[in-house]
């Protein structure tokens, strides 16, 4: 899996591509901190190159989600989810906890 | 019936995968079905090594593949830590997101994803069998929506 990163003016982009799954999640989780350390809290996540991820991925989801609202400061949207991607989450329950776009220009549009 | 037998770790998660998804695929399951049967299969060997194994390179875990009439199965077997099911709490999809608990999601996709999830154990080896039916077996009937691969 790799994951790029790219500091826009009003937001984060995060590119992920490959599987997020218990082997990836690591590696995932620490890109994304890696924003989250220079007190970024406005994310879009793409993952239109993003063929599968379990729960290991979701937890990271969850868990950055936490981090950006806490005092309201800011969100991690997600854009791009494959079919198979948006039924993971929705079988979650994810969906009520995240804003989705159909493509990057939504996300990025939405701060 | 082929049966491979793969470290556990989780860099054998991918490789198993491929190994469940080619059996199944040749078997002429469709993308909704390989989507479904990969989560599960992904979800149970991170169990496996997560909770029986507590940590990688413990021990192996054996995956076994058959067909069966109108679906398939996959056995995988370990020889950790036994899974007492009667501790296993659903989690609550409906929970607010700052109490949202993080861990407890991989029983709960196996059972979304599969017709049939089966724990046993007979003494030192635990046996998880997952079964997956066709659409159109009558069977078939928890999960045809939740996998839109």
């Amino acid at each position: 899996m790799e994951v790029t990163t790219t500091t826009l003016k009003r937001c984060d982009l995060v590119k992920a591509k490959g599987r997020i799954d218990s082997e990836t999640a690591t590696a995932f989780s620490d890109a994304i901190q890696k924003v989250l350390g220079q007190e970024r809290f406005h994310i879009v996540l793409d993952f239109s190159n993003v063929d599968f991820i379990s729960s290991a991925g979701l937890r990271v989801l969850i868990a950055t989600q936490k981090t950006c609202r806490r005092f309201n400061r800011g969100e991690i949207v997600l854009s791009n989810l494959k079919p198979k991607i948006l039924s993971s989450l929705d079988l979650a329950g994810f969906t009520s906890l995240f804003k989705i776009y159909d493509d990057n220009i939504a996300a990025i549009g939405s701060f | 019936m082929p049966t491979m037998i793969f470290p556990g770790r989780y860099s054998s998660l991918e490789k198993i995968a491929e190994f469940v998804t080619k059996e199944a695929r040749e078997s002429h399951f469709s993308e909704n079905n390989l989507c479904c049967i990969e989560t599960a299969v992904d979800e149970a060997c991170s169990n496996i090594i997560e909770h029986a194994y507590r940590g990688e390179n413990v021990g192996n875990i054996e995956c076994t593949v058959d067909l069966i009439p109108g679906g398939i199965t996959i056995a995988l077997k370990d020889n950790g830590r036994p899974f007492n099911i009667k501790n296993y709490r659903p989690p609550n999809l409906k929970t607010p997101l700052r109490n949202r608990k993080t861990h407890g999601l991989g029983l709960y996709f196996m059972n979304k994803m599969m017709d049939k999830v089966e724990l046993s154990n007979d003494g030192s080896t635990n046996i998880l069998l997952l079964t997956k039916y066709r659409e159109t077996h009558p069977d078939a009937n928890k999960t045809q929506e939740q996998c839109n691969g």
